[in-house]
This record gives C-alpha cells, sequence and structure tokens, in this order.
C-alpha cells in the first residue's frame, strides 16, 4: 500500500524537481502513444523538440513565441500566488491588440516615432480595462472572477470579429476580414535581422525581472503572498484584499494586454479574427510550470513556445495534427500537478502506524 | 390554435438549446455538492461530444454514441478526481487543466470528422400523443437525451432532498471532517459525485454533436461548459433553480438567432455575445448578496480533503 504523508516542511527541491519529473513524464507518455499510434518514437520527438529549434531562424521564433507567455505569465503568477484566478488573459490580449492596433489603423499614414509607444500604451490600457471588469465586479458584487473574465474572453475576441469584419476592414484588402498593414513606424522593433524576433522579448524579460523584484522586495509583493497563504492572516494583519485584488488584475490585465499589441504590433502587422493560438490559456500553464515564480516563467515560457514550434513541425513532417500541442500542454500540466503533492507529501509504503496512545 | 402555432418552432429549439446547459450543469451540481469544484466541465464535454460523434458515426447507433460520450467524459473527471481527491491538487488548476487538455484532445481525434454529417438522434414518438397539436411535439416528441435531462433533474432532486445517501453527500461537503469522523467515506463520496459529474458533462457534449447541431467542429461548445459552472451559482445549488437557469440561457441563445429575422439588424457579433453577458449579468445579481451565497454554497467547495487516520 503507497500512502502520501505530510511532510513538516514543504520540500525545496520537489519545487525545482517537480517541472522537470513533469516534463519527463510526459515525454515518456508521448513516446509510448506515438508507438501505440505505428510511429517511430524517436522520430516524432525529433521532429517535435529538436528539429524546430535546429536553425538560427527556428531559435528566434523559440523568443516570438515565448515573448507573449511570459509577458502573461507573469501577470498571471502574481496573481495566482494571491488567489486572484484571472483566467481571462486571453480576452484582455485581445483587447489590447484592438486598443493598440486601432491607433496604428486610425493614423495608418503616421510616420512619427511616438506611434509605437503610444500603441503599446494603449495595448496595455486596453487589457487593463478589461481586466478592471472582472476587478469591479469581485470588490464590487462578489462574483467570481474566473467565471467573469472567461466570458469576457468570448465578448473580446468576438468584438475584435467584428471589428475586422465591419468598420475596421482594409478598404482594399478585397473583402478579406483583415485590417490594413500597419505603418512601419507601428511596427515593433527587431532585434535581429532576417528574423521575426522583437522588441516584445526584451520587454517581456524586463516584466519578469521587474515583477520578480516586487514580490521579493516590496511591502505589496509581501501582502500578495500573504493573501495567498493565508487569508485569514492577511485580513488581522490588516491588509486591504480589495486593493490587492484590483492590483492583481490590473498587473496581469496590463501585461496581457501588452502582449496583444507586441503581437498585431510585432509578428503580425495587421488586425486579424484570430491574433493568438491561445496564448493566455497557454500562459496559465506557464506560471505553474514555473512554479508562480516571476524568474521561473521564464524558461517554463520558453518550453511552452517549443510546444507550439513542435505542433507546426509535427503537423509537416510527420503529419500529426496540430492539436497535439494542446495535448501535450494539458498532459504536462496533469503531470505537475500530480508531482507537486511530492513537494508537500513523501512516499510511505506499507501500512500506516497509528500514533501510541498512552492509556490514562 | 393557429395563434400559439408559431410558437412551437421556438419552444422546439429553444429545449435544444438548454437541454446540453441543464445536463452538464446537473452533474456539476452533484460535484458541487460533495465540496468538488470541478472547473473542467468543458472539457468533459468537448471530450463526450467527439467521442460520442466517433462512436455513432462508427457503428451507426445513436445509443451506443450516447454511452461513448458519457464514458468519456466520465473518464476525464477520473483524472481530476485522482489528482485533487488522491494527490490533493489544487482544484482550481486541475480543473483548468482538464479544459485545456479536453479542447486539445478532441481536435485531435475529431481532425477526422471535420466536415462529416450524422442522422440527429430520432425523436421518440409515442403514438396519438405525438400527433397532438402543440402539447404533442413539444412534451412527446423529444430526443432521449432531452428526456433525460429532466428525468437527471427530478432523480437528483429526489436524492439530495430525500434519501440517506444525499443526506451524505451533503453532509460530506458540507462538513467532511465531521463526515468522517461519524464513519462516512468522504473521498469515495467525492469520487462518486465527480465521476457523476464528468458522465453528465460528456452526455451534455454528445448531445450538441448527436442532436444539437449533429456534426463535429472544433470547440462546438462555445464556453457552455462555463455557462453551466455559472448556472450551478445562479442556482445557488439548488436543483428545480437550474431548471429555471438553463432554460432561460436556452432562450437567451435562441432569442440571438431569432432577433435577425424579427429584423433587428445587429451585427451578428454582438448578438453572438449575448449569453457571455447574460452570465456575467446573472452571477453579479446572485453573487453580490454575499450572505445567500455564504449561506447555500457547499461549506468545504474547492477544499482538499485528507483523513488523519
Amino acid at each position: 500500500m503507497i500512502r502520501l504523508e505530510p511532510r513538516r516542511q514543504h520540500s525545496t527541491l520537489m519545487v525545482y524537481l517537480a517541472p522537470v519529473l513533469a516534463v519527463g513524464l510526459t515525454l515518456l507518455l508521448g513516446i509510448a502513444a506515438f508507438s501505440l499510434m505505428g510511429k517511430d518514437p524517436l522520430a516524432v520527438l525529433h521532429a517535435f523538440f529538436v528539429e524546430p529549434v535546429s536553425t538560427r531562424y527556428g531559435l528566434t521564433e523559440l523568443g516570438v513565441k515565448a515573448a507573449p507567455l511570459i509577458l502573461i505569465a507573469v501577470g498571471l503568477a502574481v496573481g495566482f500566488r494571491a488567489n486572484v484566478w484571472n483566467i481571462g488573459a486571453e480576452g484582455q490580449l485581445t483587447v489590447g491588440a484592438i486598443a493598440g492596433g486601432g491607433i496604428a489603423i486610425y493614423f495608418h499614414q503616421s510616420t512619427n516615432p511616438a506611434l509605437l509607444p503610444a500603441m503599446l500604451v494603449a495595448g496595455a490600457g486596453g487589457g487593463m480595462l478589461w481586466a478592471a471588469v472582472p476587478a469591479w465586479l469581485k470588490t464590487r458584487f462578489n462574483a467570481n472572477e474566473i467565471l467573469t473574465s472567461l466570458m469576457l474572453s468570448y465578448v473580446a475576441v468576438l468584438l475584435l470579429s467584428y471589428l475586422v469584419h465591419g468598420p475596421w476592414r482594409d478598404p482594399a484588402g478585397y473583402n478579406f476580414p483583415e485590417s490594413r498593414i500597419f505603418p512601419a513606424a507601428g511596427t515593433m522593433p527587431l532585434l535581429l535581422a532576417e528574423s521575426r524576433l522583437h522588441l516584445g522579448l526584451v520587454l517581456a524579460l524586463l516584466a519578469a525581472f521587474g515583477c520578480w523584484l516586487l514580490l521579493a522586495k516590496a511591502f505589496l509583493g509581501f501582502q500578495l503572498r500573504v493573501i495567498g497563504l493565508s487569508p485569514r492572516a492577511a485580513r488581522y494583519a490588516g491588509f486591504s484584499e480589495r486593493r490587492l485584488i484590483w492590483f492583481a488584475l490590473m498587473l496581469s490585465g496590463g501585461l496581457a494586454g501588452f502582449a496583444g499589441v507586441s503581437e498585431v504590433a510585432g509578428p503580425i502587422g495587421q488586425l486579424l479574427p484570430t491574433i493568438s493560438p491561445g496564448y493566455g490559456f497557454t500562459a496559465i500553464i506557464v506560471a505553474f510550470l514555473g512554479r508562480l515564480h516571476p524568474l521561473g516563467v521564464i524558461p517554463a515560457g520558453l518550453v511552452m513556445a517549443l510546444t507550439y514550434l513542435g505542433g507546426e513541425a509535427a503537423q509537416i513532417t510527420v503529419g500529426l495534427p496540430a492539436a497535439v500541442t494542446g495535448i501535450f500542454q494539458g498532459v504536462l500540466l496533469f503531470f505537475l500537478l500530480a508531482c507537486d503533492a511530492l513537494t508537500y507529501y513523501r512516499l510511505r509504503f506499507g501500512r500506516p502506524t497509528l500514533p501510541e496512545r498512552h492509556a490514562t | 390554435m393557429s395563434e400559439i402555432a408559431w410558437l412551437v418552432p421556438v419552444v422546439l429549439t429553444v429545449i435544444t438549446a438548454s437541454t446540453p446547459l441543464l445536463l452538464a450543469a446537473t452533474g456539476e451540481l452533484i460535484t458541487e455538492k460533495a465540496g468538488v469544484l470541478n472547473l473542467g466541465v468543458e472539457g468533459m464535454m468537448l471530450v463526450g461530444a467527439i467521442a460520442a460523434f466517433a462512436a455513432a458515426s462508427a457503428t451507426g447507433s445513436g445509443a451506443l454514441g450516447i454511452l461513448a460520450g458519457a464514458l468519456c467524459g466520465a473518464s476525464l473527471a477520473l483524472v481530476f478526481a485522482v489528482l485533487t481527491l488522491s494527490l490533493y491538487a489544487n482544484q482550481v488548476a486541475t480543473g483548468l487543466a482538464l479544459t485545456i487538455f479536453g479542447i486539445g484532445a478532441s481536435a485531435m481525434a475529431g481532425a477526422g470528422f471535420v466536415g462529416f454529417a450524422l442522422q440527429p438522434l430520432p425523436q421518440l414518438a409515442l403514438p396519438y400523443l405525438s400527433s397532438l397539436p402543440v402539447a404533442g411535439p413539444i412534451l412527446f416528441g423529444q430526443d432521449v437525451l432531452v428526456y433525460l435531462s429532466f428525468a437527471a433533474l427530478v432523480a437528483v432532486a429526489w436524492f439530495l432532498a430525500r434519501t440517506r445517501a444525499g443526506l451524505i453527500l451533503r453532509a460530506v461537503g458540507e462538513a467532511p471532517e465531521s463526515a468522517h469522523a461519524v464513519g462516512h467515506p468522504v473521498i469515495r463520496v467525492r469520487y462518486l459525485a465527480t465521476l457523476f459529474g464528468g458522465l453528465m458533462a460528456g452526455l451534455a457534449g454528445a448531445y450538441l454533436s448527436l442532436a444539437y447541431t449533429p456534426m463535429w467542429a472544433e470547440n462546438m461548445t462555445a464556453g457552455r461548459g462555463w455557462i453551466a459552472v455559472a448556472l450551478v451559482v445562479f442556482a445557488t445549488w439548488r436543483p428545480w433553480r437550474l431548471l429555471l437557469g438553463a432554460y432561460m440561457f436556452g432562450a437567451i441563445t435562441i432569442l440571438q438567432l431569432h432577433a435577425q429575422g424579427a429584423g433587428i439588424h445587429l451585427p451578428s457579433q454582438f448578438l453572438s455575445m449575448l449569453p457571455y453577458l447574460a452570465t456575467i449579468l446573472v452571477l453579479v445579481l446572485i453573487s453580490r448578496d454575499r450572505a445567500k451565497i455564504r449561506l447555500n454554497a457547499p461549506a468545504s467547495i474547492g477544499r482538499a480533503f485528507r483523513a488523519e487516520h
């Protein structure tokens, strides 16, 4: 009989080992599944995880995909720590793209160097605005932020669809549901020639570092951690729950909106009906894989970015549907949650021993 | 009679739009009543939908399709139960994982089925009764899952209010430590409640792909799983209000389809936003009364339980 016995103190080793273990177990399961499907598992894994990053361009694409994931996951990690479950980052990303993209479309003849900064600010503002709704509904009406933020994601995607099918459709675009191409002054500067790697990655790393400082050094970060670990203790200490909810949602919404505008001003270059392959949802996994630590989110973002590249590559080279990425991400999170049990519990084999009773 | 004849097709479409919500929400109600918050309803519905569609198109049998949908929904719920009940994983995170996995797995399994159409589930016609005007098609001309959605709701209401097992389930949700202390198997009850939730979500998915729109499309649930979770809150964990909520949302969904016919020229995207905005609205209206939520929500919801001895 195998049991889980609580540890006196949680295992620091397991906090870091669990993600590694989870990735390993996911790969093992993948090998077994592909063998059963009659495919050479090593060839599939090679196509999925090695081939995409074996060229210079592939490596830069890793950065392109990791940038929005890191940006969003950093904000989510801060919120999750405080038990604020913003799962509508996809919507905040979309509204950020709409707000920033709208400026680029309105000023499409502009060559003003202030255009891009204005777009980035508007993008972050759009994301914050969209996150302000669940924050307000939570603090004012006690409405569950999980459900409201998620419902608003559907609304945001429909809003974008309306805009690119209607008022913002490119007048010279042969009726395709696409906006104008953004002007040069409204696109993200590239970091490397002959790639799509843009400034967004640098800003994502800065955001991660900034949030780490906030959590580790600032009193606000301390309050966020306390409220997550023990809401009651936080109340006794007089921390304002309302303020922390607002802060967590504004931070994660703003970063998601920033990621959205970076995407449309970066690799996409215009507004389309679909601007994200689910970055807002994948970032939830990134946050957990990165141990809800702003710096841990960086390697986690790179791993999840690789699953997107791998999914695209595996579609071409071994003929797997692109959805294999989603399965991989889901299974990885399952294993991670399972391995996390070992952080707080140790495995015990054999029958439980009852504590000795003293006769009274 | 002719004045209300136009109502018949409207009521029929409202029933089809409400049934998946009612099925999924009834399952989630039992899960939550046992103190388990499974946010993976959307994922379980999607997996149920593709499983039902695949089984029905492979065998030609709607019954086998329904069975496959229910079983696959329940197996995904089993994964959730193992992680949260045996390994004490965070229920919110695990529910999200379930949804992310369900979206991916259903899209992968369904890649070969996109564009196929299926005969919709047959209506169970009763002699004489089904040919009655107005009441005939509405009351006696539905498919088996519509009847099942009502039967399940009645059964769940009776189970929770009138049976000893229902009492134990509620005790486990309200005060797991006390339930454990008097010898009730808390973890086993929670396993069963979670599996029932998955089974019903699978049925809801099966209804979508076999009856509502007899085909498979990626992400065809379009947030219905989440709306079902919201409905349980809206119903303040009471079965009969679930019926009200599910049919209200079904009506809103249909309203958006009929609005264009009625000459309301809003862009279709704005009409499609209605169910999501309505979900937010009802959540706000219900949740603003904190005392009511605190009184009605199962006290231990979302919290892990670990037996000390």
